[in-house]
């Protein structure tokens, strides 16, 4: 297996095209033509990942690093080079900083355990935003109530904007980690990395960045943000469930201690001691997902053949038009930043008279999914003295006028509630 | 591209008119002071939560307050509670709680218990709408561990 002759937006930005490639987009949903508005959750997968599953299955299938037959060996030869389609997508320097986890939960427990567990001392301090996923709080809440360390909370404005300011102060000599999100499942909010990254840096710490929703839709580059840890998901880039990614800088992941014990982390097993394999296998324990690894690779040369900048070109101009046609509705407002600019293809908002479960239903009646609920992030929902929040969220496959079914659908739920 | 409101109207069995009455004028939702029954509930995933109160006198419940916030299913779910329990003795209140746990599960009720429940039968539309049936139970799984927590005491 040769590594691809793409080359980034070598494919012309055809939504038409693209929506071709999603047999799921094609299925009906109560009757109604499906309108998939809940990306941020998961995103739909194309015919080319699907086809890599298949593949995989009926023509390579077999285990990794274990065998001398040919099954074996291109079974590892396509699990590497998926490793190394991922470097490249993120501009790792090096793909052996590629580690594969389950989703970014584990990714970021993972540090949690290693890094975090030898690094954070009792009086020390760990700050994360206040706008985080819970699976990017709670790490660390634990690690802090066992470590006797302080866990800090970088404010927002009202708008979901991070005070910058505030963080020169917030993030100091006893800061070890700064862990935040690239962009606010909930508000929707870009987070400016590379100047938290500078600060972190200046105080001597670690930075970690929740690239779950920045990856999947906007060109990420580990080195311009000057990142130091980051991690996403598959499932919300087109890949299956049950795979993610760790990035980490080559000298942090080597010093860390390992995560899992087992097979083909190790390098040598005695009756009475082990030492531990070389990067990435070292945080590789056990037979790893091999095929959902393999489908991340496709998933990454879908991305890559439509190009980053499209990509996130594409939903700038839905989100723009979607914030402009949402507000135009009396009764709802939009959580985070007003500015289009500002934020990325989520949508989070609230109706004032309608309960954000009963539009979910009323709109999955219409055929439109979106999300509803606390969006795993309960204290930032709460901050907005509300319970949940109705959310749309865009991908590669939708359109203008999805956006229009969407508040048409809102404008014929506020009718049937009135009636 | 969507069908508009005749999708909606496969809703209807959902949001019967008496379940969108109790939404928009819940009943009894007046304090209650000194009140013998006091507990919250509440939905983590969604964010509903209420405060119900009851006040017990001469074994019937006399009293009864419900406060609180979520969808229309679990605000007209509350309500109807509310309507329900009042003047009944506390044995007659867990025969209810069971006869609308079954009802919301799709199990049988008889047709005492359809008399003693009323409008609450409408709470049944959830049963077609499986996501929702935590909505529509939420305030009398509550009431249930309420009350053996109070006979126990």
């Amino acid at each position: 297996m040769s590594d691809s002759t793409l080359t980034a937006g070598s494919r012309v930005f055809d939504v038409d095209a693209i929506r071709a490639d999603f047999p799921i987009l094609k299925r009906k949903v109560n009757g109604q033509d499906l309108v998939y508005l809940d990306n941020a959750a998961s995103s739909q997968k194309p015919s080319q990942v699907i086809k890599s599953l298949v593949d995989y299955y009926e023509q390579t299938n077999s285990n990794v690093h274990r065998g001398v037959h040919t099954l074996s060996i291109e079974a590892t030869d396509a699990y590497e080079l998926a490793r190394t389609k991922v470097a490249k997508f993120v501009n790792a320097p090096r793909s052996e900083e590629v580690i594969w986890t389950r989703n970014t939960s584990e990714s970021l427990n993972l540090v949690a355990a290693t890094w975090a567990e030898a690094n954070v001392g009792e009086g020390d301090n760990i700050v994360i935003t206040a706008m985080e996923h819970h699976s990017n709080i709670v790490p660390w809440q634990q690690l802090a109530f066992k470590k006797g360390a302080e866990l800090r909370y970088l404010a927002h404005n009202d708008d979901g904007v991070i005070d910058l300011d505030g963080a020169a102060s917030v993030i100091d000599s006893r800061t070890k980690l700064v862990s935040a999100t690239h962009m606010s499942n909930v508000l929707g909010t870009i987070n400016p990395i590379a100047e938290l990254a500078a600060r972190t840096h200046e105080v001597g710490a670690v930075i970690l960045v929740d690239a779950a929703q920045s990856v999947p839709h906007m060109p990420v580059d580990v080195q311009a943000l000057d990142a130091d840890f980051l991690c996403f998901s598959g499932h919300k880039m087109l890949a299956p469930t049950g795979i993610g990614v760790l990035w980490g800088k080559y000298e942090l992941l080597d010093e860390m201690p390992p995560y899992m014990f087992g097979g083909d982390m190790i390098l040598e097993v005695t009756y009475e001691d082990a030492n531990w394999n070389d990067l990435p296998y070292k945080f590789e324990a056990g037979t790893p997902n091999i095929a959902d690894a393999i489908a991340t690779g496709a998933a990454v040369d879908y991305l890559t053949e439509l190009g980053m900048d499209n990509v996130w070109n594409h939903e700038q101009e839905l989100t723009a038009y979607a914030m402009e046609q949402v507000l135009s509705l009396d009764n709802v407002k939009v959580l985070g930043p007003q500015d289009p600019a500002l934020r990325g293809g989520v949508i989070s908002f609230i109706h004032e008279t309608i309960h954000p479960h009963d539009l979910g239903t009323a709109l999955d009646q219409q055929g439109i999914a979106i999300r509803t609920g606390h969006h795993c992030a309960m204290p930032l929902v709460r901050s907005f003295d509300v319970v949940a929040a109705a959310r749309a969220s865009f991908y590669i496959y939708n359109t203008k006028s999805e956006v229009d079914a969407l508040v048409n659908g809102i404008s014929e739920t506020e009718g049937y509630f009135s009636r | 591209m969507t069908g508009g409101t005749g999708a909606l109207e496969d809703m209807n069995e959902l949001y019967e008119a008496i379940i969108l009455d109790h939404y928009r004028s819940p009943r009894n939702t007046a304090t209650v002071e000194e009140p013998d029954i006091d507990f919250e509930v509440n939905n983590p995933f969604c964010g509903d939560e209420f405060h119900i109160q009851l006040k017990v006198e001469n074994d019937a419940v006399s009293q009864v307050g419900i406060t609180g916030r979520g969808c229309a299913i679990s605000q007209a779910s509350a309500s109807l509670l509310a309507e329900l329990v009042k003047g009944k003795s506390a044995s007659e209140v867990e025969s209810a709680v069971s006869a609308v746990r079954r009802l919301l599960k799709g199990e049988e009720i008889t047709d005492a218990e359809a008399g003693i429940l009323g409008d609450i039968e409408a709470l049944g539309g959830v049963r077609k709408f499986p996501v929702r049936i935590k909505c529509a139970l939420l305030s009398w799984v509550g009431l249930g561990d309420a009350l053996r927590d109070h006979v126990v005491k």
